[in-house]
């Protein structure tokens, strides 16, 4: 078998990542041109963590669309014949390199790596939102009203926190419980959320305007019914997007997991700034009370939830990467990052190569998104 | 002071109820209860055998019946085989009344690991000394070197040193325990075998600095970060305080300051960080029991899981639980303590 050398792999990764290079060139030199109009992400940009953060998180998200050009072999494929090939393999029949190898089922390690970037990706920010649309929709009365609502929100809350995250996660995102409708019916409560935060946010908002609210809400109920009969149902529509039980399972493990956090996060900026004289003022207007917490208290606690999510989607990624780890809900032979290093990890004494790309670019992804976190925190605290 | 720990410990009490609750539910849900039939039956059993090894052991009386008790509010009745009336004991290794009597966990049985064939007490207790054991050396490592870095770099915001530390501990909180487990292991028991990359020696031979350090390593590089990062934004609030600045400008030196004036008050927020750190801490130590191989708290509560045995996971979130609620209200206690201002509400 022939094999390229160390130079040869770097020149090739590179050149396979070429998609990604010319997108960060655009949107970087765009962004970087433009800086001055563009408010805080400009301001981001002018400081070193920040721009690291960037280019990092804008690596693996440019990774992430264009992974079929960067791939060059399946990464499910087999080719018996490269069983735990060193990086830089050659393979005989299409004559092109397993760049970083081929894993203990001889597949390849770099397009695995690539394609788990789209799992990652696709996931850990769409559970983040629903999480926060939890978080948001319930944080903001139990601040707001205090008393009852608070108590028995706040103690549902701590419920789920002093569970321990693993055995959640063994308890909920177990194959059996597939079988049962409680997946079924936490997603129907779950993605009911954002389209009940919408609909209450327009609605509180156009009261005075029916033609505007009319529109509006019909946007709202057909994307958020469109949303809501793929991912609980999976039963799209428009048939564009398929949503796998096991992916919703991990979907709401991961909702749950994270919804208490944001909750308690949005119902201490909410007991904060009810106290401010615009709060008091749109008070003594008569607004009604879901007018005050989503027009004048949530665009105002806008700054702490922007970092929040930013760390959050990180701290989703290191849940997706325990899960796959643990081997819950990700199929077996998903390339998800967590997935492939349990898998390499049990023959980490005879071979490095198939664990240390998938570790270094979960690493990566999360420090990219907490410096990013790190910046706006310090760019919004400037101000 | 004692009306307020009345509610604390009440709340606990409901939280403690609630979870155990919904845990006993999740586990006794249909197809768990299956895997557990299929696990302690014989090979290739039909459903027929299955159901009547469920129906045999008790996993068919009422759900409320048996929550209660597991709990000790109601007696355990002893199981009585159909063809001679006589009381057969459920499992083997596991002594149980031929009365019903109140058994439960109130009483302090804690029932029967179907897994590993001893009483749940017996597992758990040299799992958790283990456990125990691992968790002390890693906030012994971690919390030392998590407050001398926040220390340090928040003593003089926006230096050089500050700045580099500041990115080494978001570095260090981007790395959960399996990323950072495989990259130690890579470097020091593949490339250089300084370490060893399993712990599963400790439980027998005892534990050494060759097979517990990377163990140790890994969940306190994670937390690491964390801590530091707290300690850091305190210290900076703190050394901006206007008494600090008098204490300087009455012509203390620096760092006379910042160990007699700053440092006092800069720890209350590390303490309460470090305290709802422990949760966060059970969860990696569950992740670096199994990584490693060693025989704790974590390894039996994946095992338990893994094959839904009923009273070890109970057990297992009862403890955790229990860590988690009571952490959380050392450190409300000890931030009151800490903190005047708060003492005097």
């Amino acid at each position: 078998m022939q094999f390229l050398d160390p130079f040869q792999i770097t020149l090739r990764a590179l050149y396979q990542l070429l998609p990604v290079w010319l997108s960060l060139a655009v949107v970087l030199g765009a962004s970087f041109a433009f800086r001055r109009k563009l408010g805080l992400y400009g301001q981001i940009l002018e400081t070193g963590p920040g721009l690291a953060g960037l280019l990092l998180v804008g690596f693996w998200l440019f990774a992430a669309i264009f992974a079929k050009w960067i791939m060059l072999f399946d990464p499910l494929g087999q080719i018996a014949e490269m069983k735990d090939a060193l990086p830089g393999a050659i393979e005989p029949a299409s004559g092109l390199p397993y760049l970083f190898g081929g894993d203990r089922l001889a597949r390849d390690v770099f397009g695995r790596v690539v394609a788990g970037s789209r799992v990652v990706l696709v996931i850990a920010p769409l559970a983040t939102l629903l999480a926060l649309s939890l978080g948001i929709t319930l944080g903001l009365p139990a601040g707001y009203f205090g008393r009852r609502v608070d108590a028995l929100l706040s103690f549902l809350a701590n419920l789920v926190l002093s569970f321990p995250i693993i055995l959640l996660f063994y308890l909920l995102v177990s194959p059996g419980i597939l079988e049962t409708p409680i997946p079924y019916a936490l997603a129907a409560i779950f993605f009911l959320f954002p389209i009940v935060l919408f609909v209450v946010l327009i609605w509180s908002g156009y009261k005075a305007r029916p033609v505007q609210l009319a529109i509006r809400l019909a946007v709202t109920a057909l994307v958020g019914g469109w949303l809501f009969a793929t991912f609980v149902f999976d039963a799209d529509p428009l048939g564009i997007l398929r949503v796998s039980p096991s992916t919703l399972n991990i979907f709401i493990a991961v909702a749950l997991a994270s919804g208490p956090g944001i909750f308690r996060i949005v119902r201490g900026l909410t007991l904060d700034i009810k106290t401010r004289e615009y709060v008091l003022a749109a008070q003594t207007r008569g607004e009604s009370p879901w007018y005050i917490m989503l027009w004048e208290i949530l665009p105002n606690a806008r700054g702490p939830l922007i970092v929040d999510s930013c760390l959050r989607i990180g701290y989703t990624t290191i849940l997706l990467g325990a899960l796959g780890y643990f081997g819950l809900g990700m199929p077996p032979e998903s390339p998800d990052w967590g997935t492939t290093i349990k898998e390499a990890s049990r023959f980490m004494r005879l071979y490095i190569h198939p664990a240390l790309p998938a570790a270094l670019a979960m690493m990566s992804f999360v420090l990219g998104l907490n410096l990013l976190a790190d910046a706006l925190r310090e760019q919004s605290l400037r101000d | 002071m004692a009306s307020f720990l009345a509610r604390r410990f009440g709340v606990m009490a409901l939280t403690m109820l609630c979870l155990t609750l919904i845990v006993f539910y999740l586990v006794n849900l249909e197809p768990n209860l299956k895997k557990l039939a299929i696990s302690q039956t014989e090979m290739h059993a039909t459903s027929e055998e299955l159901e009547s090894w469920l129906v045999k052991n008790g996993y068919r009386r009422p759900f409320l019946e048996r929550y209660a008790a597991w709990l000790g509010v109601w007696p355990k009745s002893p199981n009585v085989d159909p063809k001679t009336g006589a009381p057969s004991p459920r499992f083997q290794y596991c002594d149980e009344a031929s009365t019903p009597v109140f058994s439960g966990v109130l009483e302090g049985d804690f029932g029967c690991s179907t897994k590993f064939k001893v009483k749940v007490a017996a597992k758990l207790g040299p799992a958790l000394r283990a456990t125990g054991l691992l968790m002390f050396w890693v906030l012994a490592i971690m919390v030392p070197v998590a407050l001398v870095i926040g220390v340090v770099s928040g003593m003089r915001e926006g230096s050089r040193l500050d700045r580099v530390l500041s990115i080494v501990s978001i570095a260090t909180t981007s790395t959960p325990e399996y990323v950072s487990g495989v990259v130690l292991t890579i470097i020091f028991a593949t490339w250089l075998g300084w370490l060893n990359g399993s712990a599963a020696s400790a439980t027998g031979t005892g534990i050494t600095f060759y097979n517990f350090t990377l163990p140790v390593v890994t969940p306190a590089i994670y937390g690491m970060g964390y801590v530091a990062r707290m300690t850091r934004a305190s210290m900076v609030e703190v050394m901006n305080a206007q008494y600090i600045r008098t204490a300087r400008l009455k012509g203390l030196g620096f760092f006379a300051v910042v160990l007699k004036h700053a440092l006092r008050n800069a720890l209350i927020t590390p303490f309460t960080v470090i305290m709802l750190l422990f949760p966060w801490l059970l969860t990696g130590v569950v992740i670096v029991e199994v990584m490693y191989r060693y025989q704790g708290f974590g390894m039996a509560l994946v095992d338990a899981a893994g094959n839904n045995d009923i009273d070890l996971l109970l057990a297992c979130s009862l403890v955790s639980v229990t860590l988690v609620l009571a952490t959380q209200l050392i450190s409300d206690i000890g931030y009151a303590y800490l903190n005047p201002r708060i003492r005097v509400q």
